[in-house]
């Protein structure tokens, strides 16, 4: 046997009703190296690793660790092979403190009490030797993500881990952060950890990784060393043909403005700052004004109060020459303002009503859709088909299907339909794409360009560099609730993009354009 | 997880009929069925427990519910359908706060200020019965606004408001019928309290204008019998139209279902939280009226241990009823059926009270309803061939629910 | 002035029993709304026990068993819940509605069973839980042993909630299950054993509440809306241990209002029992509608706990 290998998944099915979410998947992680898990979403990735966890078990096939099988039947025997796992949503206790979330588990105690005295030394010890500051006492709710990641990664190291599995760890930094954790995984590949680094960005792959086991749609697609491989062929692995890299487009050619901001200034519900301070923009008939900016920098709140689901409490907003500044969410939509809300669970649908209950979600009250109060059946269902058909929404049973057994590009193309039917003067976009596959994405992008060659002005708010580098005329960078910078893409690196979404680098926005 | 379908194969366009609905439908009723019949077996332990040697024969009394020694008067038929009545009321409060949402455990004290209204305007006013009838509605409307707007503008949870508001109905609706007492300008007073008889006076012989008209039904059944039922039927009737046919119940299930989506759909929230309780303490008001004022029972004020079991037994009917308001027809007379029935038992062996624990045993099952429907409707969609687009975990449905009720 | 230090210390220790019983379950993730119910079964067992004790036994021992048989009676009625809403997963609210529902019912029968009659009354003997203290000038305040009980649990209650594993365990599972489970915490053990807590103590907090102050009760009333008065004081107490005794001994006062109103200066007002016995009720709305928009909950509370769910 080769022994070279610390975990190897051999030959893994895992079949769910109507569903082969792993198909005959092999993965094999040397000692020391750091090995990429490359795929799109959907591909299975995370199947894959919840049976290494023992969240599931594999319909066929083994695991091995050092060349013995193993059996995992829960996450508490995947602790016992020491095999640890940095989530993509950080599985940390707010209320708690950094100590005690690292801790959690695996306490340490004295008679009847907890005794942190030692504990408290070897998390110390450990964030000096790996590089990984953070304050012990410190309240998760009161620290930044990167450092909430620091106290994942630590997490793993006290309970002596070898095997490290990173999900999607980039998707919630920063440029600058990212660069950090690259630095910290290949200290800790340094040191003897086995690293498996689950991601669908092709860039960091080819910065950090020594391998790259690639999966499609279930099925294992093979496994490169990246020193002889180029980001082409890992995409061309991944999606199965070669994928545009750029977005198809015309010269824009704006009109006149539309919606124009000013000073806008939103309270935060979570700390006692604004979330978003004295913004001020125009967008115009025609083109893609994009947002851009890392998770969390008043993006949210910002759209909420360019819709109306929240309040501002300065500023000024005016909609085809209107004060809008005031008027109801419903007034806003019926003035010609859609809006493709940043979670499609949340916001976007009613999960237990049907597609056609759906999709007259912001029109049922037209005259089209009812009378004297109610629901005219009929029309209600013909619209609905039509967007179906026109949108190729795909479902169980048409305009019946409940939306919550639908799966999710169906459920954003349902809401894009929904919103673009509209005929909207302006269409909101907040994370249009986000958790969609290349071609669902492709198609997205596709819809926001014809909108703005249409001459409707767009706007859309991204966290996606590529999606804002390829999509939009013109990037507006939002950095702690303030706008730090006008870009435009075509004369801007990414990298210089970064340091604008990191508060590294800001100009003076000009209100006008 | 792998719940992308978009590249798979498209699925081939079936023709689309309301079967959907249907099988969800037969799954409500199948799975309720399953709550009763644990229900009556449980009842059935109890009463074996406490005497086996008569345990038949109280289980057959609980069965047989109004139609227990029919010959007499036909006094217990009549009984359970002048109870069911205000218990199909109750039940459509509870069901209709359910679809926006809202656990209206209050319709117990929505009945209760309803009940003063009906009785106030009867005794001491004298008015018409359709006016006591709307009086009530409106003194439950108003009981219901409450823990409807501390919901909707401080956010405090309206199970806890609801259950306090209970016990201060309870209490001052019982301090005002005591108490209550005005001089007329011949020297009389007039009284709603009869101390004699430690209740209100009755409503027949004091006030008969104010009395719920029976059509000679009373002749048929007992006297307590009038068209209380038929009233009760319309109004289900007129509630399944407003929840299922109108932009109104649209709106309402929309913030039952995700608040978040209705808001962003322009639907006022706080509104439809107001006018759902509002509606919701009408109907459990309405109750009140349909049995105080076709004189099934007066108000007994020194009864201060709770609210009228009426408007508890509400949550019953509603869960039976999956919240669908036609059903509540039918679970209403289920559990006034039940409720009769264990007044029916003999109390040499057995005490009445039994059917009350049935009862609660069937809601403790209804909790977890849900849970067999799943399995029911697991095992008919296994027959009739996977979803190709359903997802692995059909639990996650149950859990973000709640998230988004939160 | 004595009778109501007397009332509000015995409401008060009530009170802060049950609340303590939710915060911990709670705390674990359970909305325990049973609390009423769960009250009137362990009331219903310590006062059986009481009855069916022989004679003679000595003080210590009758007091011992008593409360024993009714945590363990709260303990198991309260697992009915922990079925329903940790196993099975179902809607916390509307399992603990309808224990609260059955527990009366099931009260009266078992009672009526007993008594073999038609009442739902039970006579017992409470001298072997109250006793006098001394004040000097022939004052004497009445207290009884749940006072001290009490005020154990409470200690034990808080260095258990933070500075045992235990507690923080229970804690986490209460906030984030999923981070719980991911280091290997059996969720679904914690929440069981919050919920058992919160039997234990809404057990022993029923007996008390029944034993000190009367010497017949009668099982139709159950406990008279006390289970969700503690509710209210738990979310007053912000679901921390000391601000729980706090608030229980705040809302205290004004339930021993009714009981002295006869015999105190209040008697001049001429305000009837009902209004008195509105007025914790009203007190608890108020303290709700001012303290519920910065609460902080544990946060997955009435969530249920499903492991497949990441």
């Amino acid at each position: 046997m080769n022994n070279d290998y610390i975990i190897e998944m051999l030959n893994i099915t895992k079949e769910f009703p109507g569903i082969k979410a792993n198909d005959n998947v092999t993965l094999q992680l040397k000692k020391g190296e750091i090995h990429a898990l490359l795929g799109e979403n959907g591909a299975g990735k995370s199947t894959l690793m919840s049976i290494l966890f023992g969240l599931y078990q594999p319909t066929s096939g083994m695991i091995k660790k050092n060349g013995v099988e193993v059996k995992i039947n829960n996450p508490n025997d995947a602790n016992a092979l020491n095999i640890g796992m940095v989530h993509q949503h950080f599985k940390l206790v707010e209320c708690f403190t950094v100590l005690e979330n690292i801790i959690l588990g695996v306490e340490p105690t004295s008679g009847p009490f907890l005794s942190t005295k030692d504990a408290r030394k070897k998390v110390l010890d450990l964030s000096e030797k790996y590089g990984l500051s953070v304050n012990p006492d410190a309240l998760i709710s009161d620290i930044t993500v990167g450092m909430q990641q620091r106290t994942e990664i630590l997490k793993m190291l006290y309970r002596d881990n070898e095997i490290l599995i990173f999900d999607e760890p980039t998707a919630v930094l920063t440029p600058q952060e990212i660069d950090e954790l690259m630095k910290i995984m290949k200290n800790l590949a340094k040191e003897g950890k086995s690293i498996l680094f689950i991601t669908h960005k092709l860039n960091e792959i080819m910065e950090v990784s020594d391998r790259c086991s690639i999966l499609r749609k279930g099925k294992y697609m093979g496994t490169v060393d990246i020193a002889n491989t180029t980001k082409e062929e890992l995409s061309r692995l991944m999606v199965g043909r070669d994928v545009k890299f750029a977005v198809d487009k015309d010269e824009p050619n704006p009109k006149e403005t539309v919606l124009k901001v000013s000073g806008m200034t939103v309270p935060s519900k979570v700390h006692k700052n604004n979330a978003v301070k004295d913004v001020s923009f125009n967008v115009r008939a025609g083109e893609i004004v994009c947002i851009a900016g890392i998770d969390g920098n008043g993006q949210t709140e910002f759209v909420h109060a360019l819709t109306g689901l929240e309040k501002m409490s300065a500023g000024k907003i005016e909609f085809k020459g209107q004060d809008i500044t005031k008027s109801s969410i419903r007034d806003r939509s019926k003035n010609g303002m859609s809006h493709i809300p940043e979670d499609r669970h949340k916001h976007g649908l009613v999960l237990d009503y049907t597609l056609e209950q759906n999709m007259v979600l912001q029109r049922y009250w037209q005259p089209e859709f009812q009378s004297a109060g109610f629901i005219k059946r009929g029309p209600v269902r013909e619209y609905s088909e039509k967007l179906i058909e026109q949108y190729d929404v795909r479902s169980g049973q048409g305009p019946l299907t409940v939306v919550r057994s639908m799966s999710g590009g169906n459920q954003q193309k349902a809401i894009i339909a929904r919103e673009i039917d509209k005929d909207p003067d302006l269409l909101v976009a907040v994370q249009p794409t986000r958790g969609l596959d290349v071609g669902a994405i492709e198609y997205i992008h596709k819809q926001l360009v014809a909108q703005r060659d249409k001459g409707k002005a767009v706007l859309l708010v991204s966290l996606e560099l590529d999606e804002v580098m390829n999509v939009s005329d013109r990037i507006l960078v939002m950095y702690e609730g303030e706008l730090v910078g006008q870009l435009d893409p075509k004369k801007i690196t990414v990298q210089e993009l970064g340091l604008y979404m990191a508060g590294a680098k800001r100009d003076k926005v000009p209100a006008e354009v | 997880m792998a719940k992308n379908n978009l590249a798979s194969p498209s699925i081939p366009k079936k023709v689309v009929t309301g079967k959907g609905g249907f099988i969800a439908a037969t799954n409500s009723i199948l799975s309720s069925f399953v709550c009763i019949i644990i229900g009556l077996l449980v009842g059935f332990i109890i009463l074996l427990c406490i005497n086996p040697e008569h345990c038949l024969e109280g289980f057959m009394t609980i069965l047989s519910g109004g139609f227990n020694n029919i010959s007499i008067h036909a006094r217990n038929i009549s009984k359970e359908i002048s109870e069911a009545a205000p218990l199909i009321m109750t039940g459509l409060s509870v069901a209709f706060a359910y679809k926006t949402g809202l656990f209206n455990i209050g319709a117990a004290g929505q009945y209760t200020v309803g009940a003063l209204g009906a009785i106030y305007c009867a005794l001491v006013l004298q008015l018409p019965w359709y006016v006591c009838i709307l009086a009530a509605m409106v003194c439950g409307a108003i009981w219901g606004a409450i823990p409807g707007l501390l919901k909707a503008f401080f956010n405090v949870n309206e199970v806890i408001t609801s259950i306090m508001f209970n016990w201060i109905a309870l209490y001052g609706v019982n301090e005002i019928v005591k108490k209550f007492a005005i001089t007329n300008a011949d020297g009389s007073i007039t009284r709603m309290y009869e101390s004699a008889k430690n209740k209100t006076y009755a409503i027949a012989t004091k006030a008969p204008g104010s009395r719920i008209p029976d059509l000679g039904l009373s002749d048929i059944f007992s006297k307590s019998t009038t068209i209380a039922i038929f009233l009760a039927i319309i109004v289900a009737i007129i509630i399944y139209i407003v929840i299922n046919k109108t932009t109104f119940g649209y709106e309402l299930k929309a913030c039952g279902h995700n608040k978040n989506a209705a808001k962003y759909a322009g639907i006022n929230e706080r509104r439809s939280i107001v006018l759902s309780m509002v509606i919701a303490g009408a109907l459990a008001g309405l109750g009140a009226a349909l049995y105080y004022l076709s004189g099934v029972g007066e108000w007994n004020p020194n009864d201060s241990t709770a609210c009228p079991a009426i408007g508890f037994n509400g949550i019953s009917v509603a869960l039976l009823a999956v919240c669908n308001p036609i059903g509540c027809i039918f679970s209403a007379l289920l559990i006034s059926h039940i409720t009769v029935g264990g007044s029916c038992l003999p109390t040499a062996y057995y005490q009445p009270e039994i059917a009350d624990i049935i009862i609660g045993v069937i809601i403790y099952l209804c909790a977890f309803a849900m849970l067999f429907k799943m399995f029911i409707g697991k095992f008919v969609k296994d027959r009739s061939g996977a979803n190709a687009n359903a997802e692995p975990k059909a639990s996650v449905a149950s859990t973000s629910k709640k998230e988004e009720s939160k | 002035m004595l009778l109501l230090i007397k009332y509000t210390l015995l409401y008060g220790i009530v009170l802060m029993l049950v609340a303590l019983g939710g915060m911990f379950s709670e705390r674990s993730g359970v909305i325990n709304l049973a609390l009423e119910g769960i009250m009137s079964i362990g009331a219903l067992a310590g006062v059986l026990t009481l009855c069916f004790l022989p004679e003679g036994m000595a003080p210590g021992l009758i007091v011992l068993f008593s409360i024993l048989s009714s945590a363990l009676a709260g303990v198991i009625y309260s697992l009915l819940l922990g079925f329903s809403a940790i196993t099975l997963k179902a809607d916390q609210t509307i399992g603990g509605t309808a224990l609260n529902m059955m527990a009366t019912a099931l009260a009266v029968v078992i009672v009526k069973v007993v008594n073999g009659t038609a009442s739902a009354k039970l006579n017992y003997s409470n001298t072997a839980f109250i006793f006098d203290f001394d004040l000097g000038n022939g004052n004497k305040l009445t207290l009884n042993v749940f006072l001290f009980i009490g005020l154990a649990i409470l200690v034990l209650a808080a260095l258990f909630l933070y500075k045992t594993k235990w507690g923080l365990r229970l804690r986490s599972c209460g906030e984030h299950p999923q981070a719980a489970d991911s280091v290997g915490i059996n969720v679904y053990q914690w929440r069981y054993i919050g919920v058992m807590f919160s039997g234990l103590l809404g057990g022993i907090g029923g007996f008390a509440y029944v034993i000190p102050s009367v010497s017949t009760w009668n099982f139709e009333v159950g406990v008279t809306g006390f289970g969700f008065l503690a509710l209210a004081v738990m979310i007053f107490g912000q679901w921390k241990p000391i601000n729980i005794f706090g608030a229980a001994m705040f809302f205290a006062v004004f339930k021993s209002l009714a009981n002295i109103a006869d015999s105190t200066f209040l008697a001049t007002l001429g305000l009837s029992k009902n209004i008195y016995d509105m007025m914790p009720f009203i007190a608890s709305m108020i303290i709700l509608v001012l303290f519920s928009k910065n609460s902080r909950a544990p946060k997955a509370e009435g969530i249920p706990y499903d492991k497949g769910t990441r």
